[in-house]
């Protein structure tokens, strides 16, 4: 392997009926970004889309970034195999010998990523949160993809200096897109691949629809929890939540009072949960909701009342009314994911 | 039915704390734990055998402290235990971690290999559908319920972000599983009684004979340059803003500390 | 002398805690308020080899040693010493008799399903007139030819409620006072057996206590449990065995309150700061842990005497004797640190505080326990 016969880099598209994924979408628009970081490269952005297109998805990619499209066209491939996604990428990344490889860490992702690698002989970086080139090397195009482990306690810095493509999978959501561009050239490579020689001994047999059971706050990434400084107003917590992907819990005076179900009550005779954010509503911080919450990574309290006590073991405190705040913040959030892109 | 499970032991990441001075792990005191997705996968394993008979065999790759974790599966009633130790493994990635578990493995008899989806040490989900490719053996990933299982095929509930799938696969194969296939059972006071006296085989690469450059650090195609900590500011200010301010400052925490994705 | 657990005392312990944090922890407070017998929970210690553990495999037991055993009966009393008392009962006064002095036949047909936790076991000793004195048997066992006629009424009887298998002593010679005892096994199926009533208790109100009532119960002679007229022994053995398990059951509540006022002290702040941040404070947690670890060398020595096949009746009865008295010190002073938070039923405290009176009294009060140590010093 002469890795200096690798050059560009690669996005991995995924797209289900007929609508491109966000994650990709976001490569895009990484892989621009470090196209332009280091133009002495001259690095060409590929988007890679396996399956069927409409001209409206392909157009779509190069509005979003990419300066060619590889499109390895089978309508098999519409429907993910590990193993003949595998096998056609990977005879793909043979031929073409792109320098880097981005794929979204997606269940898919990372289904198909690890087993590209082992094929292709080479290394691979699980949910980038970070790429950039290597600062100092001017000329190398030496990716150092930055991600998280033990857990979110620790990050590290990877590089793959020896073997190539530099492959990574990237988290969904870190990203920026590239704000679309009408006008942007793009050309576009059709390639009708074959399936035949591919083993496809494993099927999917159904589909099953996903609801939104019961949970367990104690899994939460991200709670919303509600005191008696609520009220009757839980309803705009779950508004927030909803819009946050967070879930909804109480502290022991919002269950005594009805507001809240006791199975998503969070203390000293409720639950003890640790996630990464606990936003405490109206909660004034009795040493028996401490006992519940008080290890979640980051704690953001809103109050009426300054000498709350819950202000004593929160990272940041706001004196306010959270019925008023929150919904605030469900606009802000929404005008940030929607703002022009 | 002869079922192999890859498990690992690793450091209760729930429990670890962060030293910030020097952007490190503080790892003393922290009590290692069988990793929960790969135990999850056990208890499917012995959920077969409990079913249909099967003949379980625990295979982890780590540092002579791994025994402890294996005599604790013995315990729960796994059949066979062997430990995958050398100096020469130690410095890993997943592709030579890869290497390793399947050049072990492709010694053994199995009908299915079961590896948990990730550790909770890497985060990475590699070893797994490495492990297949090495063994040229058909995956499936995200496994959440074996709905059937014999020597022909096996049928799995796979879950997605949104969605479910039924998926067949013909045996052998590899499958990764999440934690939530299976509560772990608890070990069994006679069990442990005699977890002690049973065999775990110790296998080096006097064993597998593998090559220096596909083997450990030197084997690794990533390295890790460097690690730091995250910054998280214990900000003891309690602020008094006014509402729409409120908002956008508790926006500008989670967008900084990267709690919600752009 | 070797203070440490070997691999299989220190994985057994592993499994107990994580049984003991996930399984009886969460129904303490419930089991106690409701007063109900924990039958789920039983259910799934058998299930892990927790209802025979010094029993040996070959009579359905876990094959592990008294030492072991004991850690069971701390672990779980360090969340609910209802639990404990029910594992002890279980064990050290039902299993263990059948284990030492019955017959390959009994051993087949009783020890077998109560060590794999199939039955549940129960031990009839105490009267209304025979309690401390518990040669006062009234209870009669009349030889009719090949059986044996029970008359009487036992009182104060642990698991009585829910039991399938009872140690009973009655007297079959009331010439020959504590030589005219006899044991016996009865299966609560018996003709002539009912339970009665059940007593209302200050604390482990969890467990079942109750009156047995024997009126004409017939039972055929291969129940008598080792000879006729040596019930006497069979019950002061016995009760030698329990008193490691109620000094371990007093153990575990006595760490159990400490830890919650540990847990709670590090968190709750007046003036400004952590009540664990007073003098105070710490001397007080100071002073019973090492009365709590006091306690379990104590208890820890009489099992491990068990296990070796060494007299240990006076080593049981100093381990009972001061765990007992740790427990109520450890429930008092703990629940005083936690104020009145301590006394709400919002912490287990209260509960903790109730459950460890009993402690200074069944199975051989402490008054009793100071008269075998003292015999043993004055012989």
């Amino acid at each position: 392997m002469n890795i200096h016969d690798y050059k560009d880099l690669y996005v991995l598209i995924e797209h289900e009926q007929g609508i491109l994924h966000d994650a990709s979408i976001e490569l895009l628009g990484e892989a621009k970004r470090l196209k332009e970081d280091r133009p002495g490269l001259q690095y060409q952005v590929v988007a890679v889309i396996l399956g069927t297109a409409s001209q409206a998805m392909l157009h779509e990619l190069g509005q979003r970034g990419a300066d060619e499209i590889l499109y390895l066209k089978n309508e098999a491939l519409n429907t993910f195999s590990t193993e003949r996604h595998t096998q056609v990428l990977y005879e793909a990344i043979v031929e073409r010998k792109p320098d880097i490889f981005l794929i979204p860490a997606t269940v898919l992702g990372r289904d198909l990523a690890p087993r590209l690698a082992a094929r292709c002989d080479t290394g691979l970086t699980a949910d980038a949160t970070k790429l950039a080139f290597d600062p100092d090397h001017e000329d190398s195009s030496l990716l150092l993809v930055t991600r998280p482990a033990f857990g979110g306690n620790l990050f590290g810095t990877i590089i793959n200096e020896d073997k190539r493509p530099q492959m990574t999978t990237i988290r969904p959501g870190v990203m920026d897109k590239w704000p679309k561009q009408e006008e942007h050239r793009c050309t576009i490579t059709e390639k009708a691949v074959s399936l035949d020689h591919i083993p496809h001994e494993v099927h999917i047999l159904e589909v099953l629809e996903k609801d939104h059971m019961a949970v367990d706050i104690a899994k939460a990434e991200i709670i919303i929890s509600g005191g008696r400084g609520v009220g009757n107003g839980f309803h705009v917590l779950r508004t927030c939540a909803e819009m946050l992907g967070a879930e909804v819990a109480g502290s022991r005076a919002a269950v005594d009072e009805g507001r809240i179900d006791k199975a998503y009550q969070v203390g000293q005779t409720g639950k003890t949960v640790k996630p990464k954010v606990y936003i405490a509503c109206g909660i004034s911080g009795a040493v028996q909701h401490l006992a519940g919450m008080e290890k979640s990574d980051y704690i953001i309290a809103i109050n009426k009342d300054p000498n709350a006590p819950i202000f004593q073991s929160a990272n940041i405190g706001l004196v306010g009314d959270a019925l008023e705040i929150l919904p605030l913040l469900t606009e802000e959030i929404r005008n940030y994911r929607e703002r022009p892109s | 039915m002869n079922i192999i499970v890859l498990l690992k032991q690793v450091p209760d990441t729930t429990e670890m704390k962060v030293d910030k001075e020097k952007g490190t792990l503080i790892r003393a005191g922290v009590p290692t734990i069988t990793n929960p997705d790969d135990l999850a996968g056990f208890e499917a394993a012995l959920r077969i055998k409990d079913a249909q008979g099967a003949k379980i065999t625990c295979v982890t790759m780590g540092p002579p402290q791994a025994e402890n974790m294996l005599r604790e599966l013995y315990a729960m009633g796994a059949d066979e235990c062997v430990l995958i130790s050398d100096g020469k493994f130690g410095g890993a990635d997943t592709w030579a971690t890869s290497n390793t578990l399947g050049a072990y493995l492709a010694t053994l008899d199995y009908d299915l290999i079961i590896a948990g989806r990730q550790a909770i040490d890497g985060d990475t989900a590699q070893v797994g559908p490495q492990v297949a490719e090495k063994l040229s053996l058909p995956q499936i990933t995200y496994v959440e319920e074996i709905r059937s299982i014999n020597k022909e095929k096996i049928q799995v509930k796979k879950a997605l972000e949104n969605r479910y799938e039924i998926i067949e696969a013909k045996m052998p194969c590899l499958i990764t599983t999440l934690g939530s296939i299976a509560k772990p059972r608890y070990m069994h006071v006679r069990e442990i009684q005699k977890a002690f006296d049973k065999e775990i085989p110790v296998i080096t690469n006097e064993h597998l004979k593998l090559l220096p450059e596909d083997i450990g650090l030197k084997g690794s195609p990533t390295k890790v340059k460097r690690t730091f900590t995250k910054e998280v500011h214990k900000n003891s200010d309690v602020l008094t803003l006014d509402p729409r301010a409120a908002a956008k400052k508790i926006l500008d925490v989670l967008l900084d500390n990267q709690y919600i994705g752009k | 002398m070797d203070f440490g657990l070997s691999k299989k005392q220190a994985l057994s312990q592993k499994l107990f805690k994580d049984f003991a944090l996930n399984e009886v922890k969460p129904l303490a407070q419930e089991i106690d308020e409701e007063e109900r017998f924990p039958v789920e929970t039983v259910e799934k210690m058998a299930h892990i080899g927790l209802m025979g553990i010094p029993i040996p495999e070959a009579y359905g037991g876990s094959g592990g040693d008294n030492l072991t055993y004991i850690m069971a009966v701390e672990e779980l009393s360090n969340y609910c010493g209802t639990t404990g008392v029910i594992l002890s009962a279980h064990t050290s006064l039902a299993c263990a008799p059948i284990l030492a002095f019955g017959t390959e036949a009994q051993k087949q047909k009783y020890l077998i399903p109560l060590a794999k936790g199939e039955k549940l076991g129960a031990f009839g000793l105490t009267e209304a007139n025979a309690g401390t004195d518990a040669a006062m048997q009234q209870t009669t066992a009349v030889k009719e030819g090949a059986t044996y006629r029970i008359n009487g009424t036992k009182i104060f009887i642990t698991n009585g409620g829910y039991a399938d298998t009872f140690i009973i002593f009655a007297m079959t010679d009331k010439e020959k006072g504590t030589r005219g005892i006899s044991a016996f096994i009865v299966d609560k199926e018996t003709p002539g057996f009912s339970i009665g009533k059940t007593e209302h208790k200050l604390g482990i109100k969890g467990s079942s206590t109750t009156e047995l009532i024997f009126k004409d119960m017939i039972l055929p002679e291969e129940n008598l449990l080792g000879q006729e007229g040596k019930g006497f022994k069979v019950a002061m053995t016995t009760l030698d065995g329990g008193r490691i398990g109620i000094a371990a059951q007093a153990l575990g509540i006595a760490q159990g309150a400490l830890n919650e006022a540990i847990q709670y002290t590090k968190e709750r702040k007046q003036f400004s700061r952590p009540l664990s941040s007073f003098q105070n404070t710490q001397f007080q947690m100071a002073e019973l842990q090492t009365k709590i670890d006091a306690a379990r060398l104590l208890t820890y020595r009489a099992a491990v005497l068990k296990d070796q096949g060494k007299p240990y009746s006076t080593e049981a009865a100093m381990a009972k004797l001061y765990a007992s008295d740790v427990s109520m010190d450890s429930t008092r002073i703990s629940l005083q640190l936690m104020g009145g938070y301590g006394y709400t039923r919002e912490y287990p405290l209260e509960r903790m505080f109730r459950d460890a009176k009993i402690t200074e009294i069944y199975e051989g009060t402490s008054e009793v326990q100071k008269m075998v140590i003292a015999a043993s010093l004055l012989k």
